[in-house]
Parts: C-alpha cells; structure tokens; sequence
C-alpha cells in the first residue's frame, strides 16, 4: 500500500516536471488583475481578452493570472512574482499599480511591461488606455433623451481625470439635448464592491434619478435599477443579462486584439514602448447593442457613433465653460486637446457636485 | 441526555505544544481533500505553498516582509490575551500608528529635514497607537465596557479618519485625484536590509521585539503578574497583583507595538500613505497569537508559516491556477482546527445522562 503510493507521488511529480519542461519554450504572458475574474466587468472583460490571446496563439504561448491584487504594498510583489515565474510580458491591468510597475519594470529591464490606464512609461513599460470618454457622450445623449425626471445618477469610483472625463462628456452631451438637465453623483471610492454600488444606486434613485450610469465594475447598480424600475448603462462589459428591460448601452472593452498585437510584436521582437490609447476608430472599446429605447433614439445613438468613429464629431468640442462659469482654455484647436482630456480635474458647467479634493 | 464538555483534571505540556501540529495537520488534510475536489494534484499544491516559497532567497525575503507587522501586533495581542484583556482591534491601533507617523513624514515633505525624521515617526506612531488603546482600556477598567466590542469599533472610525485623510488634507495634489499621500522623502523612508531587496529594517525590530517580551515574560516580575492575573484571577487578587492596571498596561503596549507596525509598514513596503495599506494584519494577527501559543517563539514561528501561506498561495495561483479565495479558506480552516485542538486537549466530551452529574457552573 505504501509501495504503490510512493510510486503515485513520485510519478505525480514527475508529470509535473515533464509538463513544466515543454511550456518552457512558450513565451510566458502574465496578467495581473484588480479584481476576481467573476467580476463580470472590468476584470472579466480582461480575462476575456486573455481567452482571445489563447485561442490565437496558445500554441506560442503560456498564460497566468493574479487576480484580487490590492493596488497597495501586495502589488509590487505579485508583479515580481510573475517575473520570477518566467513571464517575459507582463500586463498590469489597473490605474493603481502604476508606481509597482514602474519599480518592478526598473528592476527586470528585460521584461517588458503593459499598464493600463496610467501615464508612467519607461523603455520596457508600454501604457495602454481606450477612450471611453466618446462612449459616455452617446450615453449621455440618450439619457437626456430617456430621462423623464430630469435627473441623471452616476456612481464615480475615484475623482481621477479618466473618471472625471466621463462624467464632463456625458453632460456636455445631455446639456445638448436638454439644457436643464441634472447629474447627481456619489463616490463609492472603490472600483469593485457590489454592496456599495447596490448602495449607491438606490441612494441615487430615491433622489429622483430615472437613469443611472457607472464608473464601477460590477453589476449590482444594474441589478437596482431593474428592480426598481429604473434605466441603466452597463459598464465595461455586457450586463444585459442583469436587467433586460434596463440596459440601454454599455461600453464593451475588448481588449483581446490589443493583447495579440502586443503579445505578436514580442514574438517577433519588434515589441516597443508605447502609449496607446483607441477610440471608437479602433478595436479598444465598442458599444453594446442600443436597446430598450424607441427607435428615433436609437437612431440618434448610431448617428454620434458613426459621427465620433468618422472624427466628424469631437465630445469635447470647445467652447467649453468651466464649473466656474469661465470658458477653458481650447488647446486643440476646436477642441481640447489629448493632455487636457487626460490630465482632466475640472467639472464642466452645470455639474452641481463638488469634485473631490478641489 | 446531553453532551457536555467537562474540563480535563490534568494539563500535558507535551500536548499543549503538540496541539498546533495537529491542527496544522489536520489543515493538510483538509486541504489535500479540497484540492483533490478542485481537481488539481494535491501534491504539487502542497509543493507550490509550503515548499516553493522556502527554495530561494526572493520568496524568503518576501516571507519575512509580510511576517514583520504579524509578529509585531501579534507579540502585543499575546501580552494582552495572556492577562485576560481582550484587544481585537489591533487592526485600528495599527492605522492610527501609520496615520500619526505620516504626519510628520506628510509635513516635512520637500524640506531639508534630517535623520530624526524617521525616528520621530516611529515613536509618535507608537505613542498614537497606545493612546487608541486605551481607549477601550479605560472604558472597560471605568465602565465596565467590553472591550472585545469597544475595540473593534474603533477599527472602523480609525479606518474612516484614515480615509479622510488621504482623500482630503493630505492628498498628493500631484496624483490625479488618487486617495494617496507623495511618496515619503528618503529620510522619512525605513532603509532597506539588501540592496535592490525588499527586506526592510522592520523586520529586524520585530525580532527585538520577539527577545523583549520573551525577556519580559521569562525573567520579570512583571512577566509573572501578567501569567498569572490572566490564569488565576482569584490567585493573584491575593498576591496583591492589580488586574485593572494590567488591562491598561497590555493595552497600552499591545496598542504601541500595532502602531509601530502601522508606520514600518507605510514607510517601508508602501512608501506613502494610502488606504488599504492593511490587508487585514491586525485580524489575522489575532491567529498568529493564537497559533503560536501566546508564546513569543512560538509566534514568531507562527508568523512565519502564516506569511508562508500568503506567498505560497500567489505561487499557487501562478503554477497551479488555484484561485486566490482558497488560500482564505486554508487560513479560516487553520484557526478552526487550531481552537478545536485547544478545546479537546482541555476539555474532553462527556456524556451525561441525567441533570444531576451537570458540573457546577456548565448550566
């Protein structure tokens, strides 16, 4: 008995070296994500990515993931982790770990790094980001078409300017259809946390909000809005299956062809350091289909897309006047340019909300 | 008929030690059945958490990182647990402490402030920490208030002004709006043991930390009055021995060493202030104490194997695919089978067949 469990354990092993021997001469893709893969938002949607990589070159490559990685002290050492376990391209899938990537990709000048959403770049550290901020001004269009009490919520996660950017074009857009139009807004401060999203929604909703829009990454404001009756926008992902008759768009990421071009441009070692940043020109984001609306509004949503993709139409066209009353300065020509969208930490005109920290 | 756990007349020493190795045991077990079930090869998991980690210098290191704020708040609990004084809210000593010292490396920011930065933190963090403590020390020795509860409370308000904090006065106001404090100037920084490592001063206090209250409890009076106010209360009434005292003394000390944690770990691995700098080391401390017998040694050992799962579970993660959830099942397992074994070595069941043979005092 203990003969034959020993030969068990030891041939047990064995089929693990042997397996580890001929991943050896995959290349190795890490991934290091924010929340659980479960999330069924932001972090499902860069797992999807990965699952698209696989199935176009699984045969080339080796893929692992650290998934509910704190953007704090953990961070640092789960990127390094992955640096020792062989991978070679590693992607840091949330704005937080930019300083931990930084100091890992420092430290291993021969492994190439990824950051989503950040602004730090170095010779083996590529940035990469979508411009979401188009998708929020189709959103914001039809939900001052849908809204009947004039009252839009948003639930922010963290006043940062690609938040901000969103919140900013989402207005801009609804004060184009209805100039008296409201946004209420409420800070969950974190991106994953299905009980206080489900918080913030019903708070939004008991303050006269009919369409409720996110910057967080789980379901659950969706599911409250079904419930109650309510509109809603999905986030990062399709949530569609959340409330049928609630979900109006969703911004969808799809970050799959960026990570085969990335992970292709290694392969052929042309890889370099970037700062990528796609509209709805590229295959970074895309809109779910525009449902639970009547079809002049749909129309109108297809239109702005078709509009924004073509460059005819810039979400941020200037004039555009501050908080304060006073107009911004319009740095790229008829509309702010790049580093103002990026660097955003001003509330355009008609925001009755404080931006945090100002 | 009922069932009732009867104190055992007798106390084995040998048994008491052995006792954590059953539950470790016992945890294997459990775990082995449980990677079998996610279908994965129990073997090459158990390789990837205990032993992977232990093979070399990197995974050492990061070991001993995670281990130092453990060690540190779980010698405090220790002081505390042994003279039946129930702080369970080391977690808010210890943001307190990282607050209180970040003050000073928040204001000296960019001046050409000297080497008494950093000293200066560590002190004001552990003053800071001892003085949340008291809190619940003086509301229990005044009151009567329990501190288990009044303690833990604290937690959420000191996590809440933490909070504040970052995203207000504080805040980086180069960040981009990120609840984050600039990163600490050098001096305000805990220096680095290995150049290009991660190992930290830190931990080095947390083993001065282990010899002091092994000194303490081995060779002082004082030692002794702790042992004893917390394994015979109505004992050391007579021999003079002030327990209201003690709860403010443990308290104060265990309060003091979670704040010092709070700094070392803000300056050190973190580098500025932020929330979130703890994932939960002041609760999970509380199994370190635990699991090491309330023995200084012993929780230093403790300390050790528990950031052993914590790095072992990330290598598990990255070879086996194993989620991270399960390396949070394994830590709740350990506790349970820890406390369970504590139980059956003191106690032992009994069945009792009619009201009469009840123990005094069990109903």
């Amino acid at each position: 008995m203990r003969k034959s469990f020993l030969a068990l354990a030891t041939g047990l092993l064995l089929a693990g070296t042997l397996s580890a021997a001929s991943a050896a001469d995959k290349l190795k893709v890490g991934f290091i994500y924010l929340g659980p893969i479960g999330d069924l938002g932001w972090t499902y949607q860069h797992d999807l990515g990965r699952q698209a990589l696989v199935k176009e070159l699984g045969d080339k490559i080796e893929t692992t993931y650290l998934e509910n990685v704190p953007e704090g002290p953990d961070a640092e050492r789960s990127i390094e982790q992955l640096v020792r376990a062989g991978n070679k391209l590693i992607f840091t899938t949330s704005f937080g770990y930019m300083d931990p990537t930084l100091k890992v990709a420092k430290k291993y000048p021969n492994v190439h790094f990824e950051h989503a959403t950040g602004y730090k770049r170095n010779p083996n550290m590529s940035t990469y980001s979508a411009k979401w901020y188009q998708g929020r001004y189709i959103q914001g269009l039809i939900a001052a078409k849908m809204s009947k009490s004039g009252v839009l919520g948003y639930i922010g996660s963290f006043p940062i300017p690609e938040v901000v950017s969103g919140i900013n074009a989402t207005m801009l857009a609804a004060q184009s259809i209805n100039p008296n139009i409201k946004v209420k807004i409420i800070w969950a401060n974190t991106w994953f946390d299905p009980g206080k999203e489900a918080d913030a929604a019903k708070a939004l909703i008991d303050q006269g909000a009919d369409v409720i829009m996110q910057h967080t990454d789980s379901p659950a404001a969706m599911q409250i809005a079904s419930e109650r009756g309510k509109l809603a926008f999905g986030q990062d992902s399709e949530m569609i299956k959340f409330g049928p008759k609630t979900q109006l768009t969703s911004i969808l990421d799809t970050w799959g062809p960026y990570y085969i071009e990335r992970v292709k441009a290694e392969l052929a070692g042309t890889w370099k350091s970037e700062d990528s940043w796609g509209g709805l020109d590229s295959h970074m984001f895309a809109m779910a289909p525009y449902t639970n609306m009547p079809d002049e509004v749909k129309k109108m949503a297809e239109d702005a897309q078709a509009a924004i993709t073509a460059g005819k139409l810039h979400p941020f066209k200037c004039p555009i006047v501050g908080q304060d009353g006073k107009p911004v300065e319009c740095k790229g020509g008829d509309h702010l340019d790049d580093g103002q969208i990026l660097g955003m930490n001003f509330y355009v005109k008609g925001i009755d909300d404080k931006l945090p920290g100002k | 008929m009922q069932l009732v756990l009867e104190k055992r007349a007798e106390r084995s020493g040998t048994i008491a030690l052995v006792s954590p190795l059953i539950a470790i045991g016992l945890t294997i077990v459990t775990m082995v059945i449980l990677f079998a079930l996610l279908g994965k090869n129990p073997l090459l998991a158990l390789h990837a958490y205990f032993i992977a980690p232990l093979t070399d210098g990197y995974s050492l290191q990061e070991i001993a990182v995670k281990a130092t704020p453990l060690v540190m708040i779980a010698i405090g609990l220790s002081l505390c647990y042994l003279a039946n004084a129930w702080n369970i809210g080391a977690e808010g000593q210890f943001l307190i402490g990282a607050v209180a010292g970040s003050w000073i490396a928040v204001k000296t920011q960019g001046t050409d402030a000297g080497v008494w930065v950093l000293p200066a933190m560590f002190v004001l963090a552990a003053a800071a920490g001892a003085l949340y403590a008291l809190i619940p020390a003086i509301c229990k020795v005044k009151f009567g208030a329990s501190e288990i509860l009044t303690s833990l409370m604290l937690v959420y308000v000191a996590d809440l002004f933490l909070d504040y904090l970052v995203r207000g006065p504080w805040r980086d106001p180069h960040g981009f709006n990120f609840p984050t404090t600039a990163e600490f100037d050098p001096v305000a920084t805990v220096p680095l043991l290995i150049e290009g490592g991660r190992l930290h001063l830190g931990s080095i206090i947390a083993l001065l930390v282990v010899a002091a209250a092994a000194i303490l409890l081995a060779r002082t009076i004082k030692g002794f009055e702790i042992r004893v106010v917390g394994a015979a209360p109505r004992a050391a009434r007579f021999g003079g021995f002030n327990a209201n005292q003690l709860i403010i003394l443990t308290f104060a000390v265990s309060g003091a060493l979670a704040g010092l944690a709070g700094i070392i770990e803000v300056a050190g691995p973190v580098g500025h202030l932020q929330p979130g700098i703890s994932p939960g080391y002041g609760f999970t401390a509380i199994i370190v104490a635990f699991l090491g017998r309330l023995n200084p040694l012993g929780i230093l050992i403790a300390g050790l194997f528990l950031a052993l799962t914590f790095i072992g579970g990330e290598q598990a993660q990255i070879a086996m695919k194993i989620p991270l959830d399960v390396t949070k099942v394994f830590q709740g397992i350990l506790l349970f089978y820890v406390l369970a074994c504590d139980s059956l070595i003191l106690y032992r069941f009994k069945l009792v067949f009619s009201n009469r043979q009840v123990p005094r005092g069990a109903g």
